[in-house]
């Protein structure tokens, strides 16, 4: 019987909003654009990301693609990202484009705009997912056949929407709490669904590249690619190793010279060095692996923080409101056919907003804050809700009463 | 402990941490004399308060705030109105001849701004004890920093500085005023934080002494308030600009500004000239329930100081239930990360932001929330701890 790795990674960056003030509001309907040098300019993150992760990293990928017939590897790529990528960086979008034409790159259908809009309303939700589908198959020339909600966000009722919109397979947490004593290194089928089969992310493999990999006071440090592969090997039963994680790792988070790059290169080959060792694609592990077992998840869980849960977005009386708020402007958006309107209303529905109003780590000084370009949640909140009061003025200025 | 005032008869922030400290102190076994100016009804039982001055006076009247002029009535009748020059000099001589000619016995003197500060050098080349000076607040910045304040002024608290065996600030804030106005290197400075007790909020009653301001409140209108000095530095033309702004896009806002001082007339002024007249309340000098209750019917207290040693009113405003936006230039952001920020110079990021809470009561309430459980954790007790360990460290040196 052999061992995959399924390794799945996910692109994304938002459109973040400039220090959009309450004078810009009815006058100024630019809410992305923030000038150069600003930590909110969306243009010099790409340009940075682009060439700290995304650039040497396709790079790697494609040699390992081009040297190791066995490799392969998921992805995920958000409409945000491309669009950014499109207008500031088109030969980055390029690079992802060549990794694709090896013909081992599964790319993973999600939300258009890295929402939630699965849990406010399931007609935005599906027309996200639409566009994004129609957005991969005109830049990638493939039909996603494997869903992941944006965080990896997860419930029996998405599990059961996904299954009935005839995909395959859907990803998210490997949470104890609902795997309990099962390992996350099998195939597994959502309960209450007819064909569909669950991918679980081991989070600790996983987080030991995303989170661990260049902490010298974590006791598996310096990770290299052979005590990696040998830990897995060391691992007991086990079909399928879901290394899930942000591309972002690679270059960004870990910076370059941790030597996460070399760990990247070097996995490969380390791995397939055993003959029954193997690499998969999401849909290739779904394919190859019958579930073991049924997993029920009546609470959502998400990839994010210990609780798992949905707190680092919707955790606070703030973020609860900003995006109730915005979701009550679904129909009168709609409404108007204004594609720069709806897409500006889209925008920011992007998870990150709410996630930089986050108060529950704030306290902390927390790792999280690096995450954030607003000096505080407070302003996160006030710059979102500025720009809402503005989407508000558009409504009314065509006449829609708000 | 040489110093100016004490409650109930301080002008502000002085005054309270003075007491506070002491009070820490004194829980830590430490036996204190407070010398201070003027005679007065304390209500304190943990340390002596001595009232220091000249011999031939029979009386020193405090007339109001801690800059006012003093009146002097002498032990044959005459009373004389003495300015704050004066009386440093008097309390110098009084300091002088109740400690330096007696054999009265300290093993530190802590003094506390630069109007005790000649007393203390005079203690300090008499007897040889250890001084240690304690900036609340340097001239530099209560003047403005780009007037640099009255020379002499700057003098005492240079030479006090130059003198002491250790300085004290009160913020990292104020410490880095200290080595670019005065020249003071860095590891002769150390920062012991103001704090404040949370033990010491007090309960507030139903019935809010401003009726009318919550009457508004339950018509839908929001309060900001700010309480303070009405002095040049604690920036508040800036909030009266911003409030023009913020009134044009949320009418439902009314501005209360407590406190007395020079400015009074000048933002009178300046709301009636933005004509947002009757949307600034001021309510003069207050304390007590009306003091508390200043900050309780507010929606969010608004600190806009130019520049601000520590800010003790911010910590006072979400002890009483109020979020607080202060400027970045005050040495409270140090210990209190959820407050709103700006910088004190822009009024309309000061706008933006006021009109964000007004507008949102569940900014005003998350930042609340979270603004309290840092409160909640403080204390002056840390404070005095860490006094206690300057006071150790120069009585080692002392004996070595």
């Amino acid at each position: 019987m052999s061992k995959a790795i399924v390794l799945y990674l996910h692109v994304h960056q938002p459109y973040r909003v400039r220090h959009y003030t309450i004078f810009d509001a009815g006058i100024d309907h630019q809410y992305f654009d923030a000038p150069p040098g600003e930590r909110t300019n969306n243009e010099e993150i790409v340009r940075k990301v682009s060439e700290k992760s995304y650039l040497p990293t396709n790079q790697r990928l494609l040699k390992l693609l081009q040297r190791h017939p066995d490799f392969k590897l998921s992805l995920s790529i958000t409409g945000t990202i491309m669009d950014q990528l499109e207008r500031w960086a088109p030969h980055v979008l390029e690079s992802f484009r060549e990794l694709t034409r090896m013909g081992r790159v599964e790319i993973v259908a999600e939300t258009y705009h890295h929402s939630l809009a699965f849990f406010y309303s399931r007609s935005e939700f599906e027309a996200q997912v639409r566009m994004h589908r129609e957005k991969v198959e005109q830049v990638f020339g493939q039909t996603p056949k494997v869903f992941r909600n944006t965080e990896l966000a997860y419930n029996n009722d998405l599990a059961y929407w996904a299954d009935q919109a005839g995909y395959k397979g859907i990803l998210t947490e490997g949470w104890d709490k609902v795997l309990g004593w099962r390992s996350p290194n099998f195939v597994y089928r959502p309960a209450y669904t007819e064909n569909i089969r669950l991918l679980m992310k081991n989070y600790k493999l996983s987080d030991d590249i995303a989170f661990r990999f260049g902490d010298r006071g974590w006791n598996g440090w310096p990770l290299t690619a052979d005590k990696f592969a040998h830990w897995l090997s060391e691992s007991g039963e086990a079909t399928n190793f879901n290394l899930f994680m942000d591309y972002e790792t690679f270059g960004e988070h870990q910076w370059g010279e941790t030597g996460i790059f070399d760990f990247l290169q070097h996995l490969p080959e380390q791995w397939l060095k055993v003959p029954d060792h193997t690499f998969m694609t999401v849909s290739e592990a779904i394919d190859n692996f019958e579930p073991v077992d049924q997993v029920d998840v009546p609470q959502t869980i998400t990839w994010a923080d210990t609780e798992r849960d949905l707190s680092a977005w919707l955790g606070n009386n703030m973020q609860a409101s900003a995006i109730t708020e915005l979701y009550a402007l679904e129909s009168k958006m709609l409404g108007t056919g204004d594609l720069q309107l709806i897409e500006d209303w889209r925008r920011l529905q992007t998870s990150d907003h709410f996630y930089y109003m986050c108060t529950k780590w704030f306290n902390d000084g927390d790792i999280h804050a690096y995450f954030s370009p607003y000096a505080n949640p407070y302003e996160a909140f006030i710059a979102f809700m500025n720009t809402y009061h503005d989407l508000k003025f558009r409504l009314s200025e065509k006449g829609i009463e708000v | 402990m040489l110093g100016w005032e004490l409650p109930p008869n301080n002008s502000g922030g002085l005054g309270v941490a003075c007491y506070e400290l002491c009070k820490s102190l004194a829980k830590k076994g430490v036996d204190i004399e407070f010398l201070l100016p003027y005679k007065a009804e304390h209500n304190i039982d943990f340390m002596t308060v001595t009232a220091a001055y000249p011999q031939d006076v029979a009386e020193v009247l405090k007339a109001g705030i801690a800059y006012d002029s003093y009146k002097y009535i002498f032990s044959d009748g005459r009373s004389e109105w003495v300015d704050i020059h004066g009386q440093q000099e008097l309390y110098e001589h009084a300091v002088d001849s109740m400690i330096c000619t007696t054999d009265r016995e300290y093993d530190v003197v802590h003094a506390h701004d630069w109007l005790t500060f000649r007393a203390g050098l005079r203690v300090k080349q008499s007897k040889g004890w250890p001084l240690i000076v304690h900036i609340h607040s340097v001239e530099a910045d209560r003047a403005g920093r780009e007037f640099g304040g009255n020379p002499l002024v700057r003098e005492i608290e240079s030479l006090g500085m130059l003198m002491a065996d250790r300085v004290i600030a009160v913020s990292e804030h104020t410490k880095r005023a200290i080595m670019r106005e005065y020249d003071i290197p860095a590891d002769k400075i150390s920062v012991v934080h103001n704090s404040i007790n949370p033990d010491d909020i007090l309960p507030l009653d139903s019935d809010n002494a401003y009726r009318y301001l919550s009457a508004m409140r339950a018509q839908g209108y929001r309060i900001v308030a700010n309480v303070g000095r009405l002095t040049i530095m604690k920036g508040l033309p800036n909030l009266i600009r911003a409030a023009k702004e913020v009134v044009a896009r949320t009418p439902k806002t009314l501005f209360l500004i407590v406190g007395s001082g020079e400015q009074y007339f000048e933002l009178l002024q300046l709301s009636a000239d933005l004509g947002i007249a009757k949307n600034v309340i001021f309510a003069g000098f207050q304390r007590g329930k009306r003091w508390r209750d200043s900050y309780a019917i507010a929606d969010l207290f608004v600190m806009p100081s130019i520049s601000e040693p520590f800010g003790l009113t911010a910590l006072e405003a979400v002890g009483y239930g109020t979020p607080a936006l202060v400027t970045r230039q005050a040495g409270v952001n140090e210990i209190m990360k959820n407050t709103l920020k700006v910088d004190f110079w822009d009024v309309n990021e000061m706008a933006n932001q006021i009109t964000g809470v007004v507008q949102n009561d569940v900014l005003r309430d998350e930042l609340h929330r979270n603004a309290y459980q840092e409160f909640s954790e403080l204390s002056w007790d840390n404070s005095a701890a860490r006094l206690m360990e300057l006071y150790d460290r120069h009585l080692q040196g002392a004996a070595a």
